[in-house]
């Protein structure tokens, strides 16, 4: 009897248990309060007309979706995500290879290494991509000294200077799960496909990228999900130039006092997040039936 | 055979050189505010023309610092309160669904971590609109459930992992031995989960401190809190006082990294 139901408990569940309704009303009537009824509120606030919330209607929505400034918004958040994905992607796959190859020593060295900036203060990170990409920062001062400039590059407000600094800010997100999914693949299939004849690359484009893709899945969506929102990174580094839908969000709802229109946006960056989150799980799924 | 060799020592300089710029970009910014912190200079110069202590001397002046006492005092109180109300809500929800493979039981986990994937800026302004359309004026109060609210998952999510791993055979032998299901939860499950629980209070501990979409939106002059009252540091004048709390923060978190390392094993729990 024990037995089956450690095996049962292996596989996820044990058979005939019930969730226990008492324990999980607590947590769940807090949600139902605090987090579903502000999103009904917010999505009846977008049915307002107009900014003083006295009249009903879509005016909100269809000001938002026709305005070529706004759909341009919506993209380039995307895009930010997109790239913020891409980066994390170019370095973590490296440093989750290298990871996978050291000592149990040094392995614990770059954990510590990956989660120091985890778990440092988002805008502390941000600050600090200020000191170094400010036209008198480490970067510049770097790249005069190298003789590779001779006038100070100017990174800060530019998208450039924004997806270097979310890749450091994200990557922590990026490399916990390809970690954990590197330490999990067998070594086995890695050896055979080199004893097999196929070089390197071709052993990382057909054995561990496959293998490790639920990771990549997972980070990705958190990378994803953290960059579009990321509103000091995106309103400090990115300034005033570049606008995405956090500071556009935050604006119309705190300076402009449009809650209806500011209410859109927020939505639209739901709409975003999830479809991101969608196409990658899509994704994963697509890859492991091809 | 030749062009694959080469192509193989490509490949090792290629993957160690990437994985070289990963490690200085992930640690680099935190060495620069480091050193910047202890910069005897006004402004933010790097590398810093002298040493000193002037800059944390000015941030922990109780006058001239004021504000930004009065903010990290009201974080640090945000942070426990949701820490403590938050993780014993989400402890709860975990016992209820530990172990049933029902889909009522996927649909409760799925709804309990959601607020670690959507947008917590969204959340922030619905929170905003759903306190003002109430009419319950901005407090201290409002942002712990704001901050509750996103940041229990993260012990629920620890604490479901713990009890997956617990052995039901243990807690089956307890009540064969006539023991309640009270006792049996205190004197073993609770021992037992216990490193689970305090790795996610650690973690929503540090994810409170550091939240900017909530805090964004509820709080108020009255009510600063510390990642916003350094947002506004940073638009307004580049203040050396941020480098140093950056430098405070940093050993607090450093310190108890290691305490919940050497308690919890964290960093293995986080490297799965």
């Amino acid at each position: 009897m024990a037995g089956m139901a450690a095996a049962a408990a292996g596989s996820g569940g044990v058979p005939g248990a019930r969730v226990d309704w008492r324990l999980a009303a607590p947590l769940g009537l807090t949600y139902l309060a605090f987090f579903a009824a502000p999103f009904a509120i917010l999505l009846g606030i977008s049915f307002y007309a107009d900014a003083e919330q006295t009249r009903l209607g879509l005016d909100s929505w269809t000001k938002f979706y026709g305005d070529a400034f706004y759909r341009k918004v919506i993209f380039d958040t995307l895009k930010l995500g997109v790239f913020a994905v891409l980066a994390t992607t170019l370095l973590a796959y490296p440093l989750a290879l290298v990871f996978r190859a050291s000592s149990p020593r040094v392995q614990r060295l770059l954990i510590f290494i990956i989660l120091m900036p985890l778990l440092t203060s988002v805008v502390i990170r941000t600050f600090a991509w200020i000191v170094i990409l400010a036209r008198e920062g480490v970067l510049n001062q770097t790249l005069i000294g190298l003789g590779l400039t001779s006038t100070p590059l100017n990174l800060l407000q530019t998208e450039l200077g924004l997806v270097i600094a979310l890749t450091q800010i994200e990557m922590p997100l990026m490399l916990l799960p390809l970690l954990t999914i590197m330490n999990q693949m067998d070594q086995n299939l890695v050896d055979a496909s080199r004893a097999l004849g196929a070089s390197k690359w071709r052993t990382f484009f057909r054995v561990i990228l496959p293998l490790t893709l639920p990771g990549w899945i997972a980070g990705a969506t958190l990378v994803f999900a953290s960059a579009t929102t990321a509103f000091i990174s995106q309103s400090v580094i990115g300034g005033a130039r570049l606008v995405y839908l956090p500071s556009l969000i935050w604006q119309q709802s705190m300076v402009v006092y449009n809650w209806p229109f500011a209410a859109v946006a927020s939505l639209t960056l739901l709409f975003t997040v999830l479809a991101g989150i969608m196409a990658l799980g899509w994704l994963g799924r697509f890859a492991r039936t091809s | 055979m030749q062009r694959s060799t080469l192509g193989d020592v490509g490949y090792s300089w290629i993957i160690g050189l990437l994985a070289g710029l990963g490690i200085l970009i992930l640690i680099g910014p935190v060495l620069v505010v480091i050193a910047t912190s202890f910069t005897t200079s006004q402004t933010l110069k790097f590398p810093p023309p002298g040493l000193s202590l002037r800059w944390y001397g000015e941030l922990f002046n109780p006058a001239r610092s004021a504000q930004i006492h009065t903010a990290a005092l009201n974080s640090l109180w945000v942070a426990a309160l949701a820490t403590a109300i938050g993780g014993v809500l989400a402890v709860f929800a975990a016992l209820a669904i530990s172990r049933v493979a029902r889909p009522s039981a996927r649909v409760l986990e799925a709804s309990f971590l959601s607020p670690l994937v959507l947008p917590t800026l969204s959340y922030g302004l619905a929170a905003l609109m759903f306190f003002s359309v109430l009419g319950i004026r901005p407090s201290l109060n409002l942002l712990i459930a704001g901050h509750l609210v996103v940041i229990a998952p993260f012990v629920f999510r620890t604490t479901l992992a713990s009890l997956s791993q617990l052995d039901p055979a243990l807690l089956e032998a307890s009540a064969n031995l006539g023991a309640s299901r009270l006792y049996g939860f205190r004197r073993i499950t609770l021992p037992l989960i216990a490193p689970g629980i305090a790795a996610g209070c650690f973690l929503a501990f540090i994810s409170s401190m550091d939240n900017v979409p909530v805090s964004l939106f509820l709080s108020t002059a009255r009510t600063a809190m510390l990642p916003i009252r350094m947002w506004g540091m940073m638009e307004t004048t580049l203040d050396v006082r941020i480098a140093a709390i950056a430098g405070v923060l940093i050993l607090a978190t450093l310190i108890l990294m290691i305490v919940m390392d050497r308690l919890t094993g964290l960093t293995r729990r986080m490297s799965g």
